[in-house]
């Protein structure tokens, strides 16, 4: 217990991390244009209180990563980089075709790619499922509830 | 006598409740909830509060009665379908829980998965029934109490909520914290409703509108949590097969129901504090039975003490919870804090002046708490059945498909691909705050609480004219303050003084 454990690299990114939004925090504070009303206490005071309390946790995690890390860490270590990937990559593409090709199609795509993150090996079967679920998901919200999910490709054509 | 005429009023606004709650197009609202909220309960890793945020859309649709009564369905079936899991594959879905699959699941996998089953539901009724009565009596004096609180009052009471549910409950007051501050960070994008100045909108057009409490819950709790569970190694965990009927025996019965009068006693109490959480009360309720148990050796072998006490503390302090939110206004958990914002987008201020302006609302929502709670025992005990078929969804259809319905929830209202980034940078944060073990639910409160506490801190601040000196000047309020900064090194403090003696001996 005595002996002096290394810092933690990674604690010590997410402690930057937190210090990055304390930076945001403050440079946003700071943009909120000096209010000519009278007030006891502008819209400024409450945004500084929140930035300082920031800045604070991130130098308390900086000192805690620094002396070696918190304990518990072991449970969230990640071991399977590439199903997260697949799951990373259904997200991203869900987010930039979804304009482009529709909800279902998008969905469909991206319901494969989080499937074979979660280790399925038959893209084709979650293909079928996915495209099933995202074309009732559609019908029951967009046309009878109401939502607005937007044109597509497939959408169009119900 | 006028506390007889203060319990005749009382009663007479439940039955006017009652009479609204029982209409059949209500009832229907409320089977929708509780079977809505038992499926997400059992489905491990979906909560109550993201089911009811995603579901907050249809606020725009429906009216307040008929949303809140599917609410609170939501909110008192995940609590059972919860347990359900925990028993037959000890994969607690919530900490709260943690305590039932210790005994439960080793109790089914001895063929008692029936019993376990039972204790779990029928103590979950009496004490969520018993809870449901505990807020039916103390809505009322906790609202004249509440009445007497000025902004400086409220404003204290609020940083008191801040330190308990970030500082207190959990494991590290620091990261705990650090979430609540990220929470804060969140609640002040947008216009600022009193100067009407637009702040921490970074320059994006969209972002004036602040950031809807959805985006940040099924960021956090769905898009967060299955960036995690991907990350992490697949292990098939098994379900145990549910063989003979659901019941419990003579000896069953003697030996559950004090542990579930027990548990509740521990529960509402805890759960109404403006600290909430469940933890606290179902751990202290199994130790409890530990002690009491005429036959201590079976703990940790499957007690069905072990079950009951805690199933009921953990519901009790679930309906325990109501009581702050509907009476001060005071969401003390993460599910809380969303059926807040629900409130808020209808318009109706949450606050003491919710019983008086929408009593009706109130007293419909509590007795559908009374017919939920009725529904979900039959829901539970002989239908259990359907439930365990839920648990047998493959994982990649269950994680695929909660993405789906997210895109839905966000995109689908909005039409908005900023918010869908949006969305997918919270998850991204959730995970990370998992990966590192930062609680995620006061990022929630602190979201919602932190610009309500912001304007009574500016109010407070008017009537004194500047003057901090006003929050240390009223009793209440320097009560409360100091309440909350021994919460804070109270813990800490404790640890030196333990230190100390042990390194004296």
């Amino acid at each position: 217990m005595a002996q002096e454990k290394p810092s933690n690299l990674p604690h010590l990114l997410v402690a930057a991390g937190v210090l990055g939004i304390a930076g945001l925090a403050i440079w946003q504070t700071i943009a909120i244009p000096k209010t000519v009303l009278f007030a006891a206490v502008g819209p400024q005071v409450i945004p500084w209180v929140i930035s300082l309390f920031l800045l604070a946790t991130g130098i308390g995690l900086v000192i805690a990563a620094w002396r070696g890390g918190w304990a518990r860490d072991q449970d969230g270590t990640i071991t399977e980089w590439g199903s997260l990937a697949y799951v990373m990559g259904g997200l991203i593409l869900n987010a930039g075709l979804i304009e482009h090709i529709g909800f279902i199609l998008a969905s469909t795509l991206m319901f494969v790619l989080v499937s074979r993150g979660f280790e399925s090996r038959s893209p084709l079967r979650d293909a079928g499922i996915g495209f099933t679920l995202a074309f009732v998901a559609y019908v029951g919200f967009d046309r009878i509830l109401g939502y607005k999910i937007g044109s597509g490709l497939i959408e169009r054509l119900i | 006598m006028a506390h007889i005429g203060g319990y005749m009023e009382t009663l007479q606004n439940l039955m006017g409740g009652f009479a609204i709650a029982l209409t059949p197009i209500n009832l229907m609202w409320a089977l929708a909830g509780v079977t809505v909220g038992t499926a997400i309960g059992v489905l491990p890793g979906l909560g109550p509060g993201l089911t009811i945020a995603l579901l907050l859309p249809i606020t725009y649709k429906v009216d307040p009665t008929a949303a809140f009564i599917l609410f609170a369905g939501i909110y008192y079936g995940a609590m059972y379908g919860g347990s359900t899991t925990s028993i037959l594959i000890n994969t607690p879905g919530e900490s709260a829980t943690i305590v039932t699959a210790m005994e439960g699941n080793k109790m089914a996998k001895k063929g008692r998965a029936g019993a376990a089953l039972a204790t779990a539901a029928i103590g979950s009724f009496i004490a969520g029934t018993f809870g449901t009565i505990g807020i039916t009596f103390l809505a009322e004096p906790v609202v004249k109490l509440a009445l007497k609180f000025g902004p400086a009052e409220y404003f204290s009471l609020m940083v008191l909520c801040f330190v308990t549910v970030s500082a207190v409950l959990g494991s590290s007051a620091l990261r705990g914290l650090t979430a609540l501050a990220i929470g804060l960070f969140f609640g002040l994008i947008g216009i600022d409703l009193q100067s009407g100045q637009a702040r921490f909108h970074f320059g994006v057009m969209e972002l004036l509108d602040g950031i809807n409490v959805l985006i940040v819950a099924v960021g956090l709790f769905a898009v967060g949590e299955t960036l995690h569970l991907a990350s992490q190694k697949k292990t098939k965990e098994e379900v145990i097969t549910l063989t003979g009927p659901v019941g419990m025996t003579r000896e069953d019965w003697r030996r559950s129901w004090k542990p579930w009068l027990r548990g509740t006693a521990f529960g509402f109490p805890i759960g109404a504090m403006p600290a909430g959480g469940a933890e606290i009360p179902t751990f202290l309720s199994y130790y409890t039975e530990k002690k009491l148990a005429e036959k201590p050796e079976e703990f940790g072998h499957g007690a069905i003490e072990g079950v009951a006490g805690p199933e009921a503390a953990n519901n009790a302090s679930a309906a325990g919870v109501l009581v702050p939110m509907l009476t001060l206004g005071l969401p003390t958990s993460a599910t809380a804090a969303i059926m807040l914002s629900a409130f808020q987008s209808y318009g109706i201020n949450p606050g003491p002046q919710l019983l008086a302006t929408q009593g009706q609302l109130v007293w419909t929502l509590i007795a559908s708490l009374y017919i939920g709670n009725v529904m979900l025992l039959v829901l539970n005990l002989p239908l259990v059945g359907l439930w365990v078929k839920i648990l047998k969804i493959p994982q990649p259809v269950l994680y695929s498909g909660i993405l789906v319905f997210a895109t839905i929830g966000t995109y689908g209202i909005s039409r908005s691909v900023v918010d869908l980034v949006l969305l997918y940078i919270v998850g991204f944060i959730g995970f990370l705050m998992r990966r590192f073990d930062f609680p995620t639910s006061p990022v929630i409160i602190g979201m919602i609480l932190g610009p309500m506490c912001e304007q009574e801190f500016r109010r407070a601040m008017t009537i004194s004219g500047g003057d901090l000196m006003i929050f240390l000047t009223k009793p209440i309020s320097l009560g409360l303050l100091i309440v909350a900064v021994l919460a804070m090194i109270g813990p800490k403090l404790w640890e030196l003084s333990r230190k100390s003696t042990s390194a004296h001996q």
